[in-house]
């Protein structure tokens, strides 16, 4: 089986996979990184979205094999060493951005990407960059709220009783 | 009073593990020697089968074992959980369930082999390797090809596709008939209520482990409800006693009603664990997912009402084909007779009612609750035919609903269709509406949609809803066959920090989060130093779980119990140490005193001397501060609410956009509202998702068109509006101890006659004489009611 070695949240990680192996199956099987989700067996659901070489990139949708020497960034890489929450993560928890969290890796990873290219989106933005990342369950007003707030910009407060 | 008691808008403590990747859902479960499962799955919606080879698929590499129907004839079916007895006095029709197909093959996506091997590639490289020999038959798809039971059985040995003929309330029958043959004015409306698919974004996942030391077995499942899993596996399917089997929901992402039920792949993984004496896991593609999770709605529905020239109803009647797929999945009984039929009345004093369901069997993936469960489809009929009426009447749709509203002080009142509501106001709800969606600004921005080309319109709906299901004695009373309680342990620990067992489960409600809420409240204590157990049958009480909106109205009143009596044991203990009778312990923010004295003691020292018990009257007073609650409601809970879309409608394309999406809900006490904020905007997506664009279909041979995320479209950002949601027109419920009625399911209820009443305005007001358009309200669809 070919190795393959990847520098993932920072680190040099080496691994065999098969060539059919999937870089989301690689991250859960392999490396034990199972905060990237696989929800669809299509590429339409984005909850296994990371980044590879900066980019966002769904990981079910590209083969390990190939990724010999490239970095990637996953959602275990995104709190700072002592566990703190970065800006992004921060505003999906102050804004509800997520219920049951299945989607939230994805999201938050398309989140960053946005931002890096966009640092200020306005809504339709941001519900137009969200298009390939399926939440069924916030009905994603909270994860555009949170995507505000962590651009710098206001979000309608929270609908209080 | 401690931040972030009741009506805190606390954020929520899973977030962190959710946000970090730590979360630990079923798939991320891979115990030691684990070996995966894979499922040959019937091709044809209708077959024979005549022969499985196996032979080959056995010598492939890693397989360990290949399971067929053969291998379960011994084990029982998987039960329907609610009896539903016909209009005729007949028990409704039971065929069994069996674990993998055997037989027959019933739908597309019927499981009828599993392949064990040492890696989830070799386990479905063999899978193809399987040679089934299997007739086609004609598919029964079509409900009312079925009903007349003209051609092929979806089950041979019952001798009808019938599986119930049920009239609510049958001795209202007649009445109502009569009424409606002597009204002066009926409208009636056919409409479908569209085929859904859950589609939680989390697959379905089951490990199953067996330790021949001790026969203990252990399923790690994708579940809302750890408990009914375990006593349906127990009690009806594999027959392994319930203290053998632990089951463990750990978190779940997302369920909706789909992961409710108990599915053959749950037994499946268990029976092979106990044979290979090995780990057996199995996790759903989402191709699996379509073509084996419990589908939703799936009505074909006429409905009448009757009523006066101005507009006050005297009846509605319903005739309902409901779907059942072509298996009774648990709930799937109940959720079109009791949870359906009761709630056709409404928020109106209309004196008659009348609902007959036929439930019918198809050879398609069986059908079950899905969020909202009879209620949307209930809504949907009584506020699509409301409107239809006031356009035929004249009558303004907000003028109509008041004119027949419930009103705030005929509380409790007793619906015609056999339900007595407790709270409630909805003029209230109506009032606070018109200002929120400012229908005084309508016209003006009719006018200004009509200058860019596009047709405007208004949609309004009010819905009443049942949760907080339900008062065991009863749902007995009409066919359950289980209680519907839910429990509570409160264990003090002796430092003082507390952690509750809860029956109900979390898999995105926030309970970890919101419970704590409630018993800080209570105790006066920081609720950082409470915890929640949920999801593993080996640690909590015998609860029934989360679904129906239920986990506060009946788990959150069991979390209240439970610590009403911590409270009165921990007095009695103070009352020791402050040397008094109880009755002249006063207890306040986490303080135990006597009146008039200053003579006090805490909460944390009351907890360490239960656990420590020196100078302690043993005699009278047992040790520990540990109390469990079971709590059965009184009465289901009534939240109601009124919502308001505006959307514009593209003549030139049918394209609906929607404009906005206003909710107003009574839920009753609200713990945390930004959680229910959540459920409601969530609700909302699933509703608007019905609406516009979700549609399960089969075509006429029973194959899945929609089955895949490309073919089945589901509500992405870009789809839909920021929404108002507001729920401060509240009235308590007044049959539980916090008041709450329950809020997960309301916005999936109250959205989708919403956008239909909208985008039949927009047409009408356009000159188009469209009176009803089917969900989802596509372009193409909306096209053409414009142009035909
Ligand atoms: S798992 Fe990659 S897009 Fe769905
Ligand atoms: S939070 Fe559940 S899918 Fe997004």
């Amino acid at each position: 089986m070919p190795k393959v070695t990847m520098n993932i949240n920072g680190r040099a990680r080496s691994t065999e996979v098969e060539n059919r192996t999937l870089l989301s199956t690689a991250l859960r099987e392999k490396l034990h990184l199972t905060g990237t989700h696989i929800g669809c067996d299509t590429s339409q659901c984005g909850a296994c979205v990371v980044h590879v070489n900066g980019k966002a990139v769904k990981s079910c949708a590209v083969f390990a094999v190939e990724l010999d020497g490239a970095t990637i960034d996953t959602i275990e890489g995104q709190a700072a060493p002592d566990g703190s929450l970065n800006v992004i993560q921060q505003a999906f928890k102050d804004h509800h951005g997520l219920q049951c969290g299945f989607c939230t890796p994805g999201m938050v990873m398309s989140a960053a990407a946005l931002l890096k290219d966009n640092p200020k989106p306005n809504e339709a933005e941001i519900r137009d960059y969200l298009e390939g990342n399926i939440c069924r369950c916030t009905g994603y007003q909270g994860i555009v709220n949170a995507i505000m707030a962590a651009s710098g910009q206001a979000v309608p407060a929270i609908a209080a009783e | 009073m401690p931040d972030g008691g009741i009506g805190a808008p606390t954020k929520r403590r899973e977030d962190t593990r959710f946000l970090t990747g730590r979360g630990k859902y079923t798939d991320d479960f891979t115990p030691q020697n684990t070996s995966y499962c894979a499922f040959a799955r019937s091709q044809v919606a209708n077959g024979k089968i005549k022969s499985i080879d196996t032979s080959a698929a056995a010598a492939m590499p890693g397989v360990l074992a290949i399971f067929t129907g053969e291998d379960f004839v011994e084990v029982g079916g998987n039960p329907a959980g609610w009896a539903i007895v016909s209009r005729d006095g007949e028990p409704m029709k039971e065929p069994k369930r069996p674990v993998l197909a055997h037989g027959k093959v019933r739908h597309v996506g019927d499981a009828y082999a599993a392949v064990i091997a040492d890696t989830l590639e070799e386990a479905m490289d063999a899978v193809e390797a399987i040679e089934a020999d299997i007739e086609e038959l004609d598919a029964v798809v079509d409900m009312a090809s079925a009903v007349a039971n003209s051609g092929t059985l979806v089950h041979d040995e019952i001798g009808t596709n019938t599986c119930f003929d049920w009239g609510w309330i049958e001795d209202n029958r007649a009445a109502t008939d009569e009424a409606i043959k002597k009204a002066p004015h009926v409208t009636t409306l056919e409409l479908i209520n569209n085929r859904l698919v859950p589609n939680a974004l989390e697959p379905r996942c089951s490990i199953g482990e067996y330790d021949p030391g001790t026969g203990d077995y252990k399923l790690t499942t994708t579940s809302q409800n750890p408990h009914l899993s375990r006593l349906l596996i127990s009690a009806f399917v594999l027959g392994i006693p319930e203290n053998k089997l632990t089951v463990l929901a750990p978190d779940v992402g997302g369920g909706f009603g789909s992961k409710i039920y108990h599915y053959g792949e749950e037994a499946l993984v268990l029976a092979a664990a106990k044979k290979l004496g090995r780990p057996v896991k199995w996790t759903a593609t989402r191709t699996e997912a379509f073509l084996s999770d419990a589908h939703g709605r799936d009505h074909v529905t006429k409905i009448e009402l009757a009523c006066e020239k101005d507009g006050t109803f005297i009846a509605f009647r319903t005739e309902t084909m409901a779907n059942v797929g072509a298996y009774l999945s648990n709930f799937s009984t109940a959720t079109p007779t009791f949870l359906h039929g009761t709630l056709m009345a409404g928020n109106y004093t209309v004196p008659n009612v009348y609902v007959n369901v036929k439930a019918v069997f198809t050879n398609t993936a069986p059908v079950d609750a899905y969020r909202g469960a009879g209620r949307p489809e209930a809504t949907y009929s009584l506020e699509r035919v409301i409107d239809k009426c006031a356009r035929e009447l004249g009558m303004d749709p907000v003028e109509i609903r008041r004119k027949n509203f419930i009103k705030k002080d005929q509380y409790p009142y007793a619906s015609a269709a056999g339900l007595e509501y407790d709270s409630g106001n909805y003029d209230a709800l109506m009032d606070g509406l018109e200002k929120t969606a400012d229908f005084a600004g309508f016209e003006a921005r009719r006018a200004e949609s009509a200058k860019q080309g596009k047709l405007r319109g208004l949609g309004i709906n009010a819905y009443i809803e049942a949760c907080g299901i339900a008062p065991s004695n009863l749902v007995g009373i009409l066919g359950a066959r289980v209680g519907l309680y839910d429990a509570a342990t409160v264990r003090v620990n002796p430092t003082g920090n507390i952690s509750v067992m809860v029956g109900a489960h979390s898999h995105g409600q926030g309970h970890e989060t919101a419970f704590p809420q409630i018993v800080a409240d209570m105790l006066g204590v920081d609720p950082e130093t409470i915890d929640i157990v949920h999801g593993d049958t080996s640690k909590i009480p015998f609860g029934m779980g989360t679904y129906g909106s239920r986990s506060l109205a009946v788990c959150g009143s069991a979390v209240f119990r439970a610590t009403e009596k911590i409270i009165v044991k921990a007095t009695a203990i103070a009352a020791h140490m402050l040397e008094d009778e109880p009755d002249n312990i006063d207890f306040s923010d986490g303080v135990f005193s006597i009146a008039g004295t200053n003579k006090s003691v805490g909460f944390g020292d009351v907890a360490l001397k239960a656990y420590i018990p020196h100078e302690y009257p043993i005699e009278g007073l047992e040790p520990g501060l540990e109390e469990t609650a079971f709590y059965d409601p009184a009465n289901f809970t009534y939240p109601s609410g009124a919502y308001a879309s505006e959307v514009e409608v593209d003549p030139e394309t049918g394209k609906v956009t929607i404009c906005s999406m206003v909710a107003l809900d009574d839920f009753g006490v609200v713990v945390n509202p930004m959680i229910v904020t959540g459920q409601v905007e969530g609700g909302l997506a699933q509703g608007i998702g019905q609406a516009l664009l979700e549609n399960s279909v089969y075509d006429d041979n029973g194959q899945l068109l929609s089955g895949s995320l490309m073919d089945y479209a589901m509500p992405r950002a870009d789809d839909l509006p920021s929404f108002v949601v507001d729920h401060s027109h509240a009235t308590r419920c007044n049959h539980n101890p916090i008041g709450s009625k329950g809020c997960g399911e309301a916005g999936a209820i109250g959205s989708p006659p919403t956008i239909v009443n909208a985008v039949v305005d927009a047409l009408a007001r356009g000159g188009h004489d469209v009176d009803h358009i089917d969900m989802p309200v596509s372009p193409s669809r909306v096209w053409a009611a414009m142009n035909k």
